[in-house]
């Protein structure tokens, strides 16, 4: 899903660039005020986690390869906003070190990476879990579920911008001067080789991170708060 | 606490270390196909792909020695060392970024 340079014009690339700045900076101030000591660990593994699952690609029948992010659990575990700024480092160190991605295109692969990953993962976990207790095997299943939508609908995304260039930028005669697929073969084919492939690896993974920070520490996760934290407001309730 | 990074860090280990199995997987990714591959497809290459397509040289372009591996071998410690330098340089930027949020 690293969209390489060349493959996205001018309108689509700036404007990502364009939508980029502000999240970036509204998810920098947002870790600022949320983040706490004892998470910069888990941040600092986060983004380590996230370069090496990216490195292991997977085939899938008919000959493509992929892989999965490790979004969705980042998005959990430290909160969409901090997964923001995990997987957009992750994405730019890819790009400029290993030419993973293109330059233009960084926005862009931040936008669908680090942006629709751990968002849509963090809100399907959250609507799945609803009230059930943060120790509940219920939570593991919405845990594995939003790992399969974030990284399927992330690959939407991705076919999308690629699609809409044939319509946004041809010559007189016809000819497409960046990604030469249109939607119709774009969308099925980057939707399906993930729905069938890449995001069951994805769901898997933040399936198993998820039982074993939930089995060791579930006060860790994002908006959740430990029985003593509990203990206390309700004490400052009831004095 | 301690014991989960720990153990996370003992299981992140052992993926990089398992890491160039990520180069058996064989075969193109839609999307990100190089000029030549397109041209195999289509027969042409659209001009402004061609253009924007060798805007950045990389200085490990795949993951990969500049110039390429010429064995298996070298390939798998060029994508070992691909993942301590991704590792390295991502926990330790956040580590760092981490460290000045968590202070505000």
């Amino acid at each position: 899903m690293h969209i390489p340079d060349g493959y996205l014009g001018p309108y689509t690339y700036i404007a990502f660039w364009i939508i980029m700045i502000p999240i970036w900076y509204y998810a920098g101030k947002k870790l600022n005020t949320e983040l706490k000591s004892r998470q910069v660990p888990l941040l600092a593994l986060s983004a380590a986690f996230s370069f090496v699952i990216m490195m292991f690609n997977v085939p899938i029948p008919g000959g493509s390869t992929g892989h999965a992010v490790g979004g969705a659990i980042v998005g959990i575990v430290l909160g969409p906003w901090a997964g923001v700024i995990a997987i957009s480092v992750t994405l730019v160190l890819q790009a400029l070190m290993f030419g993973d991605g293109g330059i233009t295109a960084i926005a862009a692969n931040c936008f669908n990476m680090g942006v629709v990953i751990p968002f849509v993962g963090y809100y399907i976990y959250k609507l799945i879990s609803g009230n059930s207790d943060i120790t509940s095997s219920k939570r593991v299943i919405a845990s594995a579920i939003a790992g399969w939508c974030s990284l399927t609908i992330a690959a939407f995304c991705a076919g999308v911008e690629f699609g809409i260039q044939p319509i946004l930028h041809h010559t007189a005669d016809g000819t497409p001067l960046y990604m030469p697929y249109s939607l119709n073969v774009t969308v099925p084919a980057m939707v399906m080789e993930h729905a069938l492939g890449f995001s069951i690896l994805e769901a898997v993974i933040t399936a198993v991170i998820f039982a074993y920070i939930q089995k060791t520490d579930a006060s860790l996760f994002y908006g959740e708060k430990s029985e003593a934290q509990k203990d206390k407001v309700k004490k400052a309730v009831t004095a | 606490m301690e014991k989960i990074i720990r153990n996370l860090s003992i299981g992140l280990i052992v993926l990089m270390i398992f890491a160039p199995l990520g180069l058996l997987a064989v075969g193109e990714t839609f999307g990100e196909w190089g000029p030549e591959e397109i041209k195999e497809k289509l027969g042409i290459v659209p001009p402004g792909l061609e253009e924007l397509s060798d805007l950045w040289s990389a200085p490990m372009p795949d993951y990969d020695f500049a110039g390429g591996s010429e064995s298996m071998t070298m390939s798998s410690v060029a994508y070992i060392l691909s993942a301590v330098v991704g590792v390295v340089v991502c926990g330790g930027l956040l580590y760092f970024i981490g460290k000045k949020a968590a202070k505000n």
